[in-house]
């Protein structure tokens, strides 16, 4: 098969460091090319490198076999590259087709051709397999569909390589199915895909070759074949990684947090948990595993008092704290690691030292009187960075410039060192790479094995199974089967988390 | 080194902004044949030609220093406050009312008075904020038409309770005067009063409050983030409440210096004082930090003031030093202008932020 994509040698130095050192990347026609590597180890820069987003310092780019210097994402268009970002970048107010022809609109004389764009959207909706409503409004469609409008656009404006960033960080188990059956569909019509990823089960499952760089260093490609998920992992991480969770029988002891009953109101007003019950022990991980959607945000809210319960009551180590300040319960001993650390775990304008004492400012030794005591916040900062490993230049960094992991790993140290009673993980590991991921799981168990009480809500299946010692299963704001990890596969969670057991699962191939 | 970077650039921006500024102001100048060497020669001349000028500019300056702090700090909580302007208004009343009204002793009735100011523009803009808070409506509607009505209903208030002789209201005690002759005498007669002192504690208070207390860490990190402020267990609604009541203060104590200090009486006025207005302006090319809103006011203050002389000397309209100062504020505004250009000079060491 003939390259249609060769990056030579690309090296692109930022002020103090260097993002990409000497980087091969080399796809062919008709491929699915994994770019494999940590967060922060250079991935995103190359890829923008390629879209025209940043110029190369060093090296060479070559198009279907043509030397190219691409200057802007224009350009990269006309080249026939097409990216699908992972923040979307859809007009929600517009329909599918809207968007989709939003400044390549077909015209008949000064109006745009709505019709013609319809059946054009369609057209390749259908020959590609992605189901796609043209006439849908963005707000009324799943996350899955919307990143399939960001795949139509990109094919409607003629690519032929096409670039996904870490396009399953936001899909749920079916819908990362789905995609991956696209993205063969594609190929299988003589498109060429970048697949940018950590995580390596996708990598398997879908891959043709695959890319592993390293701190801006290209490490390796390999034929996905000849190769297996520790040999990847080995390569990306620069050691060896365990998947497997080490970790002992757990031994839960009386009740820390019990539900209920809980009824609560979503944002939109109808009922988001419909009289959910549940309790966790002291000494367990209670994992609660659901589709996206299903009341497991409310579930939290409602716990940590973020939102008003209309029903039912929520008790920690006996007492009643639902419907109470939010301040009230985590002084009573709740620890929140929550599911989006941008928008609730981290006021990023702050430093990552200012962020260590979040709920605990106003309180000795952080201040005395009301005057903060700085000193003893960054000391207190330091010995967490130190304890949890949260590489930082300093406890001093802005939190907005720490990578994702490490942002992450300050929410966990903050919330673990506060020694909560109840610990809840909500997606914990997120968008990390599996360095990260296994460090993040091992400070779970150790809560449990310390007594703790420990919720952990993930939409990743493998996580609940790994790491849980009980499956509660979350569909439509209730509870619809407690089970035992040892006991279950993805096939009889699969069944609960769509609906109990009573209808097939339809998306399942 | 970002943050160092950006430091760097919170002085360098308002700094090329500013001589942009000048450059655009002077080719206006030269557009409507004048010279602007010349212009620019007087208007420092008015600022620093002598004591009395120097005096004035200062005096000028205070209310700025004061609105300019209002505006920041409410900022500083994520709040737009354009209602300065009223709270201003409201002060300035609330001052002249206790100065005209209230028996006190020297020294205590001005700082009674300007507490009282302080409460009452405080209240004022704390019913904005407590509209905010609970029921949602946005600040900048509510403040604007809280201007309107603090306006109007002050010229009733004069009108009706507080009528002295001319359109205005009697003059204060001189127990509740805030004017100086200590620094008149040394500014050869200029209405510079003790009132830039207060403004300048009050830059250093601010800076106390929103970096060095408790209440400053939680007003910040609603401003910065409620969602993360809200799960921290921080009560939003009373820090929306508190930082628009704080705003206000500051607001009202500028009107009651503008008052016991400057004028002595408050008129009935027929439109706004542009002060709250031109605050906004300031704490923009202050960058919402209390002693930038200072900096930011003695520019602003100054261009104005001087421009009366070049004025008067050569004829040179006022408005091109308007032209300026819009233009400097355009410039802070659009400081990616700033950047680009900026980037131009350091290409070489040009640091871009990664993704």
């Amino acid at each position: 098969m003939p390259a249609v994509v060769e990056m030579l040698g690309i090296t692109k130095r930022f002020a103090g460091f260097t993002a990409n050192d000497a980087i091969n990347l080399v796809v062919e026609k008709g491929e699915i090319h994994a770019l494999l590597g940590e967060n922060g180890a250079g991935k995103s820069t190359l890829m923008n490198i390629l879209f025209g987003l940043y110029q190369p310092d060093e090296g060479e780019i070559r198009i279907r076999e043509q030397k190219v210097q691409i200057t802007d994402p224009n350009m990269a268009n006309q080249l026939g590259i097409g990216m699908v970002h992972q923040h979307f970048m859809l007009v929600d107010k517009f329909t599918v087709t809207e968007n989709i022809v939003l400044g390549a609109e077909p015209r008949k004389g000064v109006k745009i051709d709505i019709k013609k764009a319809e059946q054009e959207v369609q057209d390749l909706s259908d020959r590609y397999g992605l189901k796609v409503d043209p006439r849908a409004k963005i707000s009324e469609i799943s996350v899955g569909m919307q990143q399939r409008v960001e795949i139509l656009k990109t094919l409607y404006r003629g690519a032929e390589i096409i670039i996904f960033d870490e396009p399953t960080a936001v899909l749920t188990p079916q819908e990362i199915n789905e995609l991956l059956e696209i993205m063969h569909n594609l190929v299988a019509e003589g498109k060429s895909i970048i697949f940018i990823t950590h995580k390596l089960k996708e990598i398997m499952m879908a891959a043709d070759r695959c890319t592993i760089i390293r701190r801006g260093k290209y490490i390796d490609t390999v034929s996905i074949e000849s190769t297996n998920v520790d040999e990847l992992a080995a390569k990306m991480v620069g050691r060896h990684v365990t998947f497997e969770v080490q970790k002992t029988q757990a031994e839960p002891k009386q009740a820390v947090l019990e539900v209920n009953d809980v009824v609560v109101a979503s944002n939109r007003g109808v009922d988001a948990l419909k009289g959910l019950s549940l309790e966790v022990r002291a000494g367990e991980i209670l994992g609660i595993a659901g589709i996206d959607g299903n009341g497991q945000s409310e579930l939290i809210e409602a716990i940590t008092g973020l939102r008003k319960i209309k029903s039912g009551s929520i008790l920690l180590n006996g007492k009643q704290i639902q419907n109470r300040r939010p301040r009230e319960i985590i002084e009573s001993g709740v620890g929140h690691i929550p599911e989006d650390r941008h928008k609730r775990g981290l006021v990023l304008d702050y430093s990552i030292g200012e962020n260590m004492v979040l709920q605990t400012y106003y309180k000795s030794p952080f201040a005395k009187a009301g005057v903060l005591r700085y000193n003893a916040i960054y000391e207190y900062a330091r010995k967490l960075i130190q304890q949890f490993d949260v590489r930082t230049p300093s406890e001093f960094t802005e939190a907005r410039a720490l990578s994702g992991g490490n942002q992450q790993k300050g929410i966990i140290a903050r919330e673990v060192d506060r020694n909560p009673d109840l610990l809840i993980a909500a997606q914990p590991t997120r968008g990390l790479d599996v360095g990260a991921i296994e460090f993040i799981h091992q400070k779970l168990i150790e809560q449990r094995d310390a007594g703790k009480a420990v919720l952990l809500l993930s939409l990743e299946l493998d996580e609940i199974l790994n790491v849980s010692d009980r499956i509660a299963v979350i569909y439509e704001g209730q509870i619809v089967g407690v089970v035992d990890p040892k006991e279950t596969d993805h096939d009889e969670l699969g069944l609960l988390m769509a609906g109990g057991g009573k209808e097939r699962r339809g998306a399942q191939t | 080194m970002n943050s160092v970077n950006s430091k760097w650039n919170a002085i360098l921006v308002p700094v090329l902004a500013v001589i942009l500024g000048m450059l655009v102001g002077a080719l206006v100048m030269l557009a409507m044949g004048f010279n602007p060497i010349r212009g620019y020669e007087l208007v420092f001349q008015g600022i620093f030609g002598n004591a009395y000028y120097l005096g004035e500019t200062l005096r000028a300056v205070t209310p700025l220093i004061f609105a300019g702090l209002a505006v920041a700090f409410a900022f500083r909580t994520g709040l737009f406050n354009i209602g300065v302007e009223g709270q201003f208004i409201v002060g300035q009343l609330a001052a002249a009312w206790v100065g005209i009204s209230w028996n006190l002793p020297p020294v205590i009735h001005a700082i009674v008075a300007v507490l009282v100011a302080m409460v009452a523009a405080g209240l004022y803009a704390g019913l904005a904020g407590w509209l905010k808070a609970k029921l949602g409506v946005h600040e900048v509607i509510t403040t604007i038409m809280l201007n309107y009505v603090a306006l109007f209903s002050s010229n009733y208030v004069i009108r009706t309770f507080l009528k002295g002789q001319s359109e205005g209201t009697e003059d204060i005690q001189p127990s509740a005067s805030l004017t100086s002759d200590f620094f008149s005498s040394i500014f050869d007669g200029a209405r510079l009063n003790w009132g830039l002192i207060i403004a300048l504690l009050f830059t250093l208070l601010m800076y106390w409050l929103l970096w060095k207390t408790t209440v400053g860490y939680e007003l910040r990190s609603v401003g910065f983030n409620p969602h993360a402020s809200e799960y921290a267990g921080m009560n939003v609604s009373k820090n929306i409440v508190l930082s628009m009541v704080i705003s206000g203060m500051l607001a009202g104590a500028g009107g009651a210096v503008e008052t016991l200090g400057v004028y002595g009486y408050m008129v009935i006025s027929a439109g706004f004082t542009g002060i709250g207005f031109d605050g906004i302006a300031v704490a923009l090319i202050g960058a919402n930090n209390p002693f930038g809103v200072v900096l930011g006011a003695l520019l602003f203050g100054g261009f104005s003031f001087g421009a009366d002389n070049m004025q008067r000397v050569e004829g040179i309209p006022t408005e091109s030093i308007q032209i300026v100062i819009s233009m400097v504020i355009y410039f802070v505004a659009a400081s990616a202008i700033i950047y680009r250009l900026l980037g131009v000079f350091r290409r070489r060491r040009r640091e871009e932020v990664q993704s």
